[in-house]
Parts: structure tokens; sequence; C-alpha cells
């Protein structure tokens, strides 16, 4: 039906205000592919949570379309919709047992009893809960509730299934342990899944694209590879992964490379990615783990005075604060090899990266 | 290990040598004599106040010593007697010496009073008989009758002999439209004097219909105050809290003149056209006014409940189901409503159980068929002063309460029930 | 209502404005509230007060002996002078509930004749004094326009075809019943030998089926006035000392229709404990006295309890034009055909009947 190609859900031209005073989502556009893994990814009140509401059908956009296997679904309620639904607190149905919950979408539809039953069986198995059918929501552990929510979400068999923070309320060991789950869940059923979450390292895990909001705008959209090595802007760099930011002002640019005079004085070289003309300012983002302690300048690199204000052990690397450029708060991460031993608070020493592991990005007055 | 092994068959001991369990409870005696010591007050309070009153009130529907404390002689004599055989002379003169001690103590308007509620028409036999006391002579049988002959009729002996016993289910037989009679035990009141039984089922009809209409006028309302912005559900709040301001007899007489014939429902109605200025509505001094009335009185207390309960009901569980594939009807049935149960049955428990006791209102816009079980028990309060009878009445709604409560247990769960 | 809202109402005292929360009560009367209590403080309590200076606190209640028993038994008795029906004086005395009230303190009548002979017949009791002769009647309102001619008899009240629309009646047996029987033929002489057998209660109470679907029940005496006044009702029973007020003293155009009337007594009565009991008595003896039974007259149409007191009677007090005699339920013109309430029947039959009252009731 719907063609390879051809988008599977689709934001045409969004646009939604609760107040019409401000945009809570501006001028959103976005496809999303039958069978992707796609993940809304941002702070609060970033405008991912309203997308997910809107595409379930609970808010209505102030303007644009919205499609659903090239069909605009604007006017269509919530129950037409055949969307698959995780909620924040699961939204399990107190008075109804593990069973009744799974059953209650196949009811709806009118299923016949047997076969309601052999379906609520099947799910129940592929989640490992056929145990607890009997059992009422309160008698679960916060992770079998998890399970359960997304059983019922799928237990119809939706094309498309939505998760608002599903995995929010979980410890972290378990919460880990059910983003591989969900991810295998996904891959075995080729379902298309929107996930709405403000924790990054979920987003790196399970998805196949990322969309990274922020002000109602998506930042950037890419798979997790590219999102963390190839940011777009301060903003994703920032909010993905950990880095080094430094604000500076490009003195030359020239075959992708950027000349960027630091505040501090410096000059170093950066990949440049999102930078204006010569003389405008930008923000240069390192990760900890692409910079090098007492580097020997060369070409391709740039370096940079350091000094080691803080060492924090954590086994496979060393974690070192450094005064650089006027900034003490310069991270690097120091592989735990033999060679990189010897370390010493307040020992002064380089540090530097290849020109392509600083990218030059637009400017963001940190906050 | 060795020494381990000794000190298990000895009870484990503290740091100090005195076994654990002692110094334990030693630890805990403190608190607890704190914890006892708040709550005796209220506990003495309530046992005063509400358990012991009850309790006098129950003993009062079974026990009557009027009789036997006034007119102790014949009481004796009474307890002897099988209650069909003629009475014999020494019945009599128990009778006349107790008539005298009574009429000199003032107290035979007591006893009389007694028995004339097991046998109308009895009691000015006995104050009629008792001025005449003094002058009775032996042989008393003969005199007494000569003074009036309804002694000779067997039925006031049997009145007596029943009312002569403090301990008694005559009460509770009147109060379910009975007689306990000495021949034949219990046997069904006259037919047109059977009330009680009719006003008990009437009772709960009428509670039950108001229950079931504040529960379809206050749900919606109650559901529109929990998911109303607040701003906006405060001043509803105000609307709903509105009638707890008001005295209830103001709020009582507003209905009046809302409601009768000559009032503002009628005079809109004529003016509209609906109804002819001849043939207006009876909206009052009956059972509608009664319904109409306590329903609007009552009111808050089925939407209090119900609110508290729906406010912690999240929406996220009306979407899931939508999302799921329910219309919203279905998903306010399947989904929304059982989660409300808990509000139903508080709101419910709790209006049905004031309406079965409810007495002002239906004492005023009742009429004659909007009376209910409590103005018979405040007439026998306060007018016929048979506050046995009052008593036996007031058990049976007692008792009647408790097995609703008990069946709304069996039912819903009193765990369930959530008061707000 | 009346019976549950007890105003307290403090008097000051005849000749001065005094606070009334600062005066202590010498002295708890209580009576049954409206013009008939204004009427016993115009003609008793104000010139008691002048004669003793002593202080009165009036109280109102709905009748009945309940509060009295409660106040006796529980030793707690704050009233000490009762204004109350015959059948409650009698029972309430015979149940020890009233001091005796010794008749050599009531003052003779002005020409010397003893007390207990200028009294009416059947006014005096061992516990209790009467002051007034009441009478229960029917009345409607003259100036609603209606299409039938004015009723005069107890029939016609009974009737629905030549009078129709809605009657308010006392929800209580006594006088109801034995409005029915008259209405229904029996004789006023004959009322109570029929009421005391199975068929007359019967007969009472078929009488009562043919206007029961137009009866609105009154239970307190002030809503009868209020009753024809709203139009509400067309005919209602009520005390006719409560019509003449509603029509004399705020401008009502209600007709009362006397025949068939029962009248009753109201007596001063003194629970036992009162804690005034001597001023109590000497309030009892002094508002019976010819002189303050003939003024209390001159405030509402109620009848005085002695003989010497009806040569006295007056006019209406805000209206000279109005012969007070000829408006008391005693006056020739209004007792041609009367019934007194017989209270030992009541105090007999009064379970029974409220019983079976309450019961064809809710049939």
């Amino acid at each position: 039906m719907v063609q390879a190609n051809d988008p599977f859900v689709s934001f045409k031209g969004v646009q939604k205000s609760y107040d019409g005073e401000t945009l809570v989502v501006k001028n959103l556009n976005l496809d999303i592919a039958s069978g992707e893994f796609l993940t809304m990814l941002g702070p609060s009140g970033s405008g991912k949570t309203t997308c997910l509401m809107m595409l379930a059908g609970f808010e209505t956009a102030t303007h644009g379309d919205i499609e659903l296997g090239g069909r605009p679904i604007n006017n269509i309620p919530p129950h037409k919709r055949g969307i698959g639904m995780v909620f924040q607190n699961y939204a399990l149905f107190p008075h109804m047992t593990v069973g009744e919950n799974l059953a209650f979408p196949l009811k709806v539809r009118n299923m016949p009893t047997a076969e309601v039953e052999d379906k609520v069986r099947a799910v129940l198995d592929m989640v490992q809960m056929l145990a607890f059918i009997d059992r009422k929501p309160a008698q679960l552990s916060g992770g079998q509730q998890q399970r359960i929510a997304l059983a019922r979400a799928l237990v119809f068999n939706p094309e498309l299934v939505l998760m608002d923070e599903p995995l929010g309320a979980l410890d972290k060991q378990l919460r880990e342990h059910m983003q591989y789950e969900i991810k295998h869940i996904h891959e075995n059923l080729g379902v298309t899944v929107v996930y709405v979450t403000h924790d990054q390292s979920e987003a790196l895990t399970m998805s196949n694209r990322i969309a990274v909001f922020d002000d109602g705008i998506i930042q950037q959209l890419a798979d997790p590879v590219t999102l963390y090595e190839k940011p777009e802007n301060a903003f994703v760099a920032q909010f993905i992964g950990e880095n080094n930011q430094m604000l500076g002002t490009v003195q030359s640019v020239s075959k992708n490379i950027a000349t960027v005079k630091l505040e501090a004085g410096d000059v170093v070289k950066a990949l440049a990615v999102n930078v204006g003309a010569v003389g405008s300012r930008t923000t240069l983002s390192v990760r900890p783990e692409r910079c090098i302690v007492t580097a020997k300048k060369s070409a391709g690199t740039s370096s940079l005075d350091a000094r080691i204000e803080e060492l924090i052990y954590l086994g496979d690397h060393i974690r070192c604060r450094m005064s650089v450029a006027g900034d003490d708060q310069f991270i690097v991460k120091v592989p735990n090899t033999s060679g990189q031993l010897g370390l010493e608070i307040g020992a002064l020493s380089q540090i530097g990266w290849k020109n392509d592991d600083c990218r030059a990005l637009d400017f963001n007055e940190p906050v | 290990m060795a020494d381990s092994q000794t000190a298990s068959l000895e009870p484990i001991t503290a740091a100090d040598g005195t076994p654990l369990k002692k110094k334990l409870a030693q630890a805990l005696f403190r608190s607890r004599v704190r914890a006892v010591s708040l709550v005796v007050p209220l506990f003495a309070f309530v046992m005063a106040s509400f358990v012991i009153p009850i309790l006098a009130l129950m003993w009062q529907g079974v026990y009557n010593d009027r009789f036997s404390s006034h007119m102790p002689n014949l009481t004796e004599r009474l307890t002897m007697w099988d209650g069909l055989t003629e009475p014999n002379e020494k019945m009599y003169e128990a009778l006349v010496a107790d008539l005298k001690t009574a009429r000199a103590d003032r107290t035979i308007g007591r006893a009389a009073t007694r028995v004339n509620q097991e046998f109308p028409g009895t009691r000015s036999l006995f104050t009629s008989t008792a001025r005449k006391a003094k002058k009775l002579k032996p042989p008393f049988k003969e005199s007494v009758i000569k003074a009036n002959k309804k002694w000779n009729n067997i039925e006031v002996w049997q009145a007596m002999k029943i009312t002569s016993q403090d301990l008694t289910p005559g009460f509770y037989a009147t109060a379910l439209d009975g007689r306990y009679t000495v021949d034949q035990g219990f046997v069904r009141q006259d037919e047109n004097r059977q009330i009680y039984v009719k006003l008990f089922w009437r009772t709960m009809l009428i509670s039950a219909t108001v229950m079931g209409l504040c529960l379809l006028l206050g749900y919606p309302v109650a559901y529109l105050l929990a998911t109303l912005p607040l701003r906006a559900s405060n001043l509803l709040m105000i609307m709903v809290l509105l009638p707890f301001w008001t005295s209830l007899l103001v709020r009582t007489t507003a209905w009046i003149a809302i409601l009768q014939s000559q009032g503002v429902i009628n005079d809109l109605m004529v003016f509209v056209g609906i109804t002819a200025d001849d043939a207006r509505f009876s909206l009052i001094y009956n059972m509608t006014g009664t319904i109409i009335a306590m329903t609007h009185i009552l009111l808050p207390f089925m939407i209090l409940p119900l609110y508290s309960v729906m406010k912690t009901i999240p929406p996220s569980y009306m979407r899931a189901a939508r999302s799921l594939g329910a219309t919203p009807t279905m998903a306010f049935i399947k989904v929304y409503m059982p989660q409300t149960i808990p509000g139903i049955g508080a709101g419910g428990l709790l209006v049905f159980i004031l309406a079965i006791g409810y007495y002002i209102t239906p004492a005023l816009v009742g009429g004659q068929d909007g009376q209910l079980i409590s103005n018979m028990i405040a007439y026998h309060m306060q007018k016929s002063l048979n506050w046995s009878l009052a008593a036996a009445l007031g058990g049976i709604l007692l008792a009647g309460v408790l097995v609703l409560y008990w069946a709304y247990d069996k039912v819903i769960g009193i765990d369930n029930m959530k008061l707000g | 209502m009346s019976g549950l809202t007890k105003k307290i109402i403090a008097i000051a005292g005849a000749s001065a404005f005094v606070s009334g929360a600062a005066m202590a009560a010498d002295l708890t009367v209580v009576s049954w509230g409206g013009a008939y209590t204004k009427s016993q403080v115009e003609a008793y309590h104000k010139p008691w007060m002048a004669k003793t200076g002593k202080a009165i606190v009036s109280e109102d209640y709905g009748g009945g002996i309940a509060e009295i028993k409660a106040q006796v038994e529980s030793g707690n008795v704050t009233w000490d002078v009762v204004d109350v029906e015959l059948s409650d004086a009698i029972r309430a005395c015979d149940e020890g509930l009233l001091e005796p009230i010794d008749h050599s303190i009531l003052p003779p009548a002005p020409d010397g004749t003893p007390a207990t002979e200028d009294f009416l017949p059947g006014t005096l009791h061992d516990c209790a004094v009467a002051n007034i002769v009441w009478s229960s009647v029917y009345a409607y309102d003259s100036s609603k326009t209606r299409n039938w001619n004015k009723p005069t008899t107890m029939a016609d009240f009974f009737n629905t075809k030549a009078f129709p629309g809605k009657r308010g009646m006392r929800k209580s047996p006594k006088v109801t019943m034995e409005f029915a029987l008259i209405a229904d033929g029996v004789p006023v002489s004959e009322v109570y030998d029929v009421l005391g057998t199975e068929e007359g209660v019967a007969r009472a109470f078929a009488k009562l089926d043919t206007i029961k679907d137009d009866v609105v029940w009154w239970e307190a005496g002030a809503q009868p006035p209020q009753l024809l006044a709203d139009g509400e009702v067309v005919f209602s029973t009520a005390w006719n000392g409560r019509v003449f007020n509603a029509k004399n003293a705020e401008g009502q155009s209600f007709e009362m229709v006397w025949d068939g009337q029962i009248y009753d007594l109201d007596l001063w009565v003194i629970p036992k404990g009162s804690k005034n009991k001597e001023a109590a008595l000497d309030f009892v003896a002094f508002s019976t006295a010819t002189e303050q039974l003939a003024a209390q007259a001159s405030w509402i149409s109620y009848g005085p309890a002695r003989a010497s007191s009806e040569a006295r009677i007056g006019t209406f007090h805000s209206d000279d034009s109005i012969k007070m005699a000829d408006h008391m339920p005693t006056a020739a013109a209004n007792f041609k055909n009367a019934l007194q309430n017989d209270f030992e029947f009541w105090a007999d039959n009064a379970d029974q009947l409220n019983e079976r009252f309450n019961a064809w009731l809710s049939k």
C-alpha cells in the first residue's frame, strides 16, 4: 500500500498554539518511513510531546496537515486512527486485570472471544508476562506494568505505535534492559514507532533516526551516528553526548577548515560546519574523547596550553578537568592505556585534536 | 561457636542482660501510653454521645417498666395468671390497691397510658376507676366491675398481663404492624391500622429515588468540576456548596414558594401555556415535593465524594482507551465510570442514609404521601410520647441501614468507598 | 416548624425600656406564639410585671407535652407556666408532670362570686386553670371571586361539587374526624358516641375519602391564613382567633363558618419542679382574674373562661367599631351548632386513631 519511498507519517507545515499568543510547535515538517523507529528528543517544553499528541489525535494542529499512510488525519478522531500508544504513567486500567486490559482494544473492535483469548496470550507470551494474566495492574512492579502497557499498545496490530517517555519511571538498570527489549520487539514486528524522550542515551540506543527538538523546532534530524558525530548546531552538540564548547571569531575559511580566534586569544582550526562570514562569531565543539593530552603539534591538528585541575578515575578511562583558553571546565577523557598514566593535578601540558574533530558551529552564548 | 549454641537455648538478651522481649515491651510502652492517651478523649466522647445513647435507645425498644413500677401488686398477680382463665378476686384486690396508691402518687396516668398503647380506649378506664378506688369495697371483683363494666372484658386483663412484662417484644411487633398477644403470640395488626411497614418501604423507595436523582444530576457536575480549569471549577464548586451556607429551613421554605400551585413554576407554566390555570401541577405537599426538595438538599453529599474520586483519575486513562479504539462513549462507560465506583458508592450510601433519616423536609413539604418513617418516629417522640415505639422504629431503621451497609460491602466492598 | 424554632422574646418592663438581656427572668411563660401570645402579653404579662416588678420571659412552642416531660424527667425545669390544651393538661396531670393548683388562690369575681363558681363548667382541673375558650372552624377568602354562594354549613366544606378547589385541614385525626361526622349529618350531641364505635370511625373516614384528593394538610396554626391568602386552598379549617386576627389586624378578607365548630380550652399549667413556683402560682391567679381575661378578649377573639368576664368584653384594641363579644366562639350567633372537644375520648383513642389516620393518609 505504502510505497517504500512514500512517507508513512508526514507532518506538513504543522503549527500548534495553546493560548493564541505563542507557538509551541513552529512549522514542523517531518516524514517518517514505514517500519522506522523515530525518536523525538528534546528538553521539556520543546514541543516534542505536543507533536506526539497531535499525531495521536488528542490535540489538534492549529495549522498544517498531518498525514498517515497518505491520508490527512486532522479530522479523524483518535479511536479511528488505529495508533497504539504507550503512556508515560502506563495508563493501565486499574479496575481490569492484565488480561482484560489487553483484551480491551480487541473487544471494542468486536473480535470473537476465542480469538481475543489467543491473541492476548500470544502477546503476553511475547513480553514474557503470561503468568500475570489474572493480576491487577496495582499488583505489578513498574517494569512489569511497562511490559503490559507495551503489549496492550501492540495487541491490536497497529501499524504505528507512539511512546511517550515510557521508561521515565523505571530505575536505570531496568530502563536499559527495557530499551533493548523495545528495540527487539520493534525489529521483530516491523512496526513503525514514534518515541518521545528527553534522555539522549535512550534515543541513541533505540532509534533509526532522532529528531532533536528545541523551542518548537527540529534542530536536527539524523541517525544516531550522524547526530553524535556531526551535530549541525551548538544546541545539538551540547544536548547529544558530552562536548567542550569554546567561543571565538572566524578569521578565515578555506577548504571547509575555518581558522578561529578564541576569546582568550589562541587561534585554532576547526571544521566549518555552520559558520557565517569572516568576522562572525562561532561556537567550537570538541568531544572529550577526541582530545589528546600532550599532543605534539602536527599538520591537521590544533593544540592549546592546558593545566590539569581535577582527575576522576573511572576505570576504563580517566576523566580529566582542565583549564584551557580561560575555561576551567574543559573535559578530556584519557583512555586508560599504559602510556597515559602519570597525570598529576596542577601539571601543565598541551592538548590537541584533529581539525575534523572540532566543529565550528553557530554562535551560542553559554547560559 | 559453642557459646552461641548454649545462648540459643536461652532467651535472647539485650546488652544489659534483660530479655530482649521485655526490653522491647519497655521501649514500646511509652509510645503506647501516648497513643492511647491521645485516643481516650475521643473514645470517651463517642461512647458517651453516640454508643451509649444508641444502646439505651435499643434497650428502650424492648424494655418498659411503666406498668410494673406503678402497679407492683397487680404485676405480681398477673405474672401468676395464665392469661386465659377468668381473673380472680385476688387480682381485683391487687388492682384496687395499686389504683389507690397510683391515684395518690399521681402516677396512674403512666400505667394507664402504657396499657392504652396495647389496648386502645382503656386509659380512661384506669383514671376513672382510680378516682373511685377509695370507695370500692370487697368483694372487689364485683365492685370494680360495677364501677366500670369494661373490667369484665378479659382482653383488658390480657393487655395488662402483656404490659406487666418489662421485657417485651410488643413494641417491635407494633413497629412491624403486628401485635403481641397473650394467647396467640404474634398476630397481624388490623388492616386499617397497618402503617409502619408501608412507611418503611416508602422511606426506602423515596431514599433510593433521591439517591438515583442525585447521582444522575451530580455525576455530570462532578465530572465538570474535576475536568474544568481551576478558576472555572472553583466558581462551580462555590455554587455546589452554596446550599450548605443557607439554613435548611430557608431552603425548604424557598421550595414551597417555588413549587406551590400558585408558585413560580406553575405560574410560568400557565404563562407559557403548558397547563391551564385551573389544572396546575401539584408539585408540593406530596411525594414529588419531598423528592424534589430532598434531592436538592442532598445533592452536595453526592457531588463531593464523586468529585474527590474523579479528581484523582488522570486524563491519560481516557486517552489510552481512545487510542485503543474505544469511542468516547465507550471509553467513558468502560474505563472512566468503573473507576468512579468508589465515589458513586460513597456518595450513594451517604445520600441514602441521610435520606432515610430525613425528617424536617418531608414534614414541611411532604403532604400526605411524602411522609417518611422518621416523621413517625418524631411523632412518637414528641406527640404520643411513646418513646419505646419510637425506639423500636429507630432500631428497625438502624438494622435496615446495617443490612444495606453489609450488602454494600458484599457487592462493592467497603474498602472501595472514598468519602473525599 | 414553630416547635423547633423557639423564639425567645424578652419583654422589657411595662413602664421602662430596660435591656432585655440584662434583665434576669423571674418567670418563664410559654405559649403558642403569634397573635395569641401577643394578646397574653398585653393582657397578662405587662400588668403583672407592673404590679410585681418582676420580669417575664415569653417563649413560643408548638403544643404537646413532650418538652414538659423532658424537663421534668431530666430535673431541669426551665418553664414555669405553660399554656396547654385540655387533653394534654389532663394527661400531664395524670402522669405526675404538673404541680397541683389550689383553686382557693384564684380571685373571686368582682361581685364576690367565688372563683370555683365563676369559672365556666369544666374549666378548672387539679393541675390546670383555663384562660380561654377557642374554637376550630373553617374559613375562606371572600375577596377571591368564585362561582359559588357563600358556604354556611360544615357539609359545604365537604361538598366539592358546589365548592370545588383545595381544602386545608389539620393533619391530625382530632377535630378532623368530628368535622367529617358533623358534615355527614351526625348531630353534635352524638358525635363522640358515634366516633366511639368501629362503624363511626369507618363512617368518618368514608366521608374524608370524598375530599381526600383535594386536601392540603397543615400542621402549624399560622399556616391556614397563609394558605388562604396564597390562594393555595379555597377553604381551610383554622383556629378562630388566627382567622380573626388575619382579618382585622392584617386586613385579609377572610370569613368564618361557625356551623359545626369544635371548641376547646387552653389552660395554664405549672410543670412539676418549677424553680419559680410561687411566682408562677401568683401569675396564674392574676392572669385568670375577671379583668385580665376580659382584657385579653380585646386582643384576640377567644372567649374568657369566666362568666363574670363576658359582660366586660370590650372592642378590638385597634378598632372601636368591632365588638369583640360578637366574634367569640361562645357568642350566641356562633354557638348554634357547636361541639366541645371530648378530652377523655381523645386521651383514650388518640394513639389508635392516629395510627388509623396515618394509615388512611398513606393509602
